[in-house]
């Protein structure tokens, strides 16, 4: 049932984009890149929800480490004056970030909740305090344009024609599914988020198996962070992730813990922000711009309260795993 | 799963375990927040150093400003007051096994509802500054009860819920403050002054806001310890399972904490309008709700120990701009050290080197999403 009602709505979206393209070409293809661009965090954040939880633990640190990873890729690639080492330094950020959830929710067992809220008052701290003004970027971060594809209309200039990070959001969400779904690591993963005791009984190691889970994951939340600050804002501001780590983690739930269905409804959040926005600017509703503004967390909370009780969670998240 | 259990186990709170004697609980409850609070600092004092800034020099102007002084005490007592409520809104969160991170949110929202009731009538004090206080307890708390709702009825969980009406609850009030209660004929986004019968007056030279929030903080020591209503709270925290069989309702339960919890966030916010700032401006406010969480755990979700918690939070915040005035060190170094608090508090170094004590007790509060 629920399948079908997400092919309707996904063909219903399709159709109406294409409606847009015919009646306004220039407009939709501003929006559908708007949003692919919105969608690009929520995604490589929604990823690493799921890596984590799928796992077994419960990251409510995304936020954090984005914004560690957003404050220390920016001024690592200000300071040594190159996009890919800066990069590297917030990817590099987002797995200490990482292993730092991992040593608190893994090692030692605390609750799971309390550890991300930590990680995430610490990096609003720590980025607030060494935040210093007037560094820029060496350069603006390249576009790929992929040769003959992106001639396709409407679905070449939004989807071939964009920076790297965006190929790199989707390969990941495309790889990520494979690793979960058909290789030994994912069984091995989904074995210890769903029920820990009998991967441990068929010799997985519980403890191991979730550190460096949640650790990698980190890495993705640093790609997500760079992003923010290398690409989309090419800057830093304080507070500059504006709760997406929160975000992500209600479209993983909507995306059934699933990279592909994540991925959807992290294209379908950015769609519905990239509408509304054009909308506004259009002055074809008049609301103020602050409900603008909400919506993306309102979204969020109606997704939530739509989706919650009917999709099932890992088994054994939120829980550390204590040996027999 | 069955009827119970939105909400999960174990706070670890206010567990009586046979096998540890009150006193070594007492110690502990003592010694971790006290070495945690100086490991913070120190870590913070080599931040200052490599600012270029004796840390000795860079704490005595913190402190010495604030605590100095009558003014510095006065002003330390008006920073302590919401921390102390939210304090308390996240305590009784933790207790119920809810981790109510929207204080901030609620707070924003009790603020500009106080101040719409104080600048909206003409009332005689002794009625105007309790209606005002309270319409603000009730806005904080009709926005927590949302998240609420959510969590006891749709098993939502309430971790993301408030973290997302924060943000909600910021563009709300700007909004308000800039179209339907702001201040006729003027450029700034902010509403009217309050009434002269609203504003809160002090006692002596005490804002009676800060006593407000000590009896406040007393009387759910009391609440939360000794009436029926904080057992069924603490057992819902605990094990909602059991307290399902002992037929407490649970759903209701949790319901009732948010609301109250939203309550004390918004009283935070109605007294900081009605005793201080005078009127709803978005500026206001910022970090109040976040403070709570810091003070809660600080305070191992004792409702009293949210008083020596706040008033700790507040000498910092209140020494911050002093500081910054003083030796160019950015205020933000409040918020390393009291990050690095929490960290202290919650994670078990602290308790690991001080007791060795590998099995201590730790907070623990929801897991999962509710997928029940």
């Amino acid at each position: 049932m629920r399948a079908r009602y997400a092919y309707t709505l996904t063909i219903a979206i399709l159709a109406g984009i294409v409606v847009a393209f015919v009646m306004d070409e220039n407009r939709t293809v501003s929006v559908l890149s708007f949003s692919l661009r919105y969608a690009v965090p929520l995604i490589l954040a929604a990823m690493v929800g799921i890596i984590c939880e799928r796992s077994g633990v419960i990251n409510i640190g995304i936020e954090g480490q984005m914004l560690m990873s957003a404050f220390a890729g920016f001024f690592g690639a200000a300071i040594t004056g190159n996009l890919i080492a800066g990069t590297m330094i917030g990817v590099g950020t987002g797995m200490i970030m990482g292993a730092m959830l991992a040593t608190g929710a893994v090692t030692w067992k605390m609750d799971q909740i309390i550890a991300g809220t930590i990680i995430n008052i610490l990096a609003t701290g720590l980025t607030s305090f060494f935040y210093s003004q007037g560094y820029v970027l060496p350069a603006i971060t390249p576009k790929l344009r992929i040769p003959v594809l992106a001639d396709i209309p409407l679905v070449g200039p939004v989807l071939f024609d964009n920076g790297l990070f965006t190929y790199a959001a989707i390969i990941i969400a495309l790889v990520l599914w494979v690793l979960i779904f058909k290789t030994i690591w994912g069984l091995r993963t989904r074995a210890v988020g769903e029920k820990p005791g009998s991967a441990d009984t068929s010799g997985v190691n519980v403890q191991r198996m979730r550190f460096l889970n949640v650790t990698f994951a980190g890495a993705l939340a640093g790609l997500a962070g760079a992003y923010l600050s290398i690409e989309a804002a090419s800057t830093f501001e304080r507070g500059l992730t504006a709760g997406r780590g929160f975000t992500a983690l209600a479209i993983m739930i909507f995306g059934a813990w699933n990279p592909i269905g994540a991925m959807a409804a992290a294209l379908f959040f950015g769609l519905a922000n990239g509408v509304a926005s054009q909308l506004q600017a259009d002055e074809v509703i008049a609301i103020p711009q602050q409900f603008i503004n909400m919506l993306p967390y309102i979204l969020t909370i109606v997704l939530l309260a739509i989706v919650s009780g009917r999709i099932k969670p890992p088994a054994a998240v939120g829980k550390p795993y204590e040996k027999e | 799963m069955s009827v119970t259990d939105p909400a999960q186990t174990d706070l670890g709170f206010s567990d009586p375990d046979p096998r540890r004697s009150g006193r070594w609980t007492r110690v502990q409850a003592v010694a971790i927040p006290l070495v945690s609070v100086l490991l913070a600092f120190t870590i913070g004092g080599i931040l200052i150093y490599f600012q270029g800034v004796n840390p000795l020099y860079a704490y005595w102007v913190l402190f010495s400003n604030a605590l100095g002084s009558t003014e510095g005490l006065l002003r330390v007592m008006e920073k302590s007051t919401p921390l102390i409520l939210t304090g308390l809104a996240v305590t009784v969160g933790l207790r119920t096994g809810l981790f109510n991170i929207g204080a901030q949110g609620q707070l924003l929202v009790g603020a500009i509802g106080a101040a719409w009731a104080g600048y909206n009538f003409q009332l005689p004090p002794l009625v105007h500054i309790p209606f005002a206080i309270i319409f603000g307890m009730l806005c904080g708390a009709a926005w927590a009860s949302i998240a609420g709702a959510l969590r006891a009825y749709r098993s939502v969980s309430e971790v993301i819920t408030t973290i997302m009406l924060n943000a909600v609850a910021i563009a709300l009030v700007d909004y308000l403050a800039s179209k339907p209660l702001k201040e006729p004929d003027q450029p700034l986004t902010r509403t009217p002054m309050i009434a002269e019968s609203a504003a809160l007056p002090e006692i002596g030279i005490v804002p009676s806001g800060f006593i407000l929030a000590l009896l406040v903080a007393i009387f759910f020591g009391w609440y939360l310890t000794r009436t029926t209503q904080g057992f069924r709270f603490n057992t819902v925290g605990l094990n909602p399972s059991a307290a399902n069989y002992a037929g407490i309702g649970v759903k209701k339960t949790i319901f009732l904490a948010m609301a109250v919890s939203g309550a004390l966030a918004g009283m935070g916010g109605s007294i900081e309008t009605l005793g201080i700032t005078g009127r709803f401006e978005p500026t206001f406010n910022a970090g109040l709700g976040f403070d709570g969480i810091t003070i809660a755990l600080l305070a191992r979700a004792n409702p009293l120990g949210t008083i020596p918690a706040a008033l700790l939070v507040g000498t910092l915040r209140s020494g911050a701009a002093t500081l910054q005035f003083e030796t160019g060190i950015e205020p933000e170094v409040v918020d390393v050290i009291l990050a690095l608090t929490l960290l202290f508090v919650a994670a078990p170094i602290v308790s690991r080197m001080l007791f060795r004590n590998r099995n201590a007790k730790q907070t623990s509060l929801s897991s999962g999403w509710g997928g029940s």
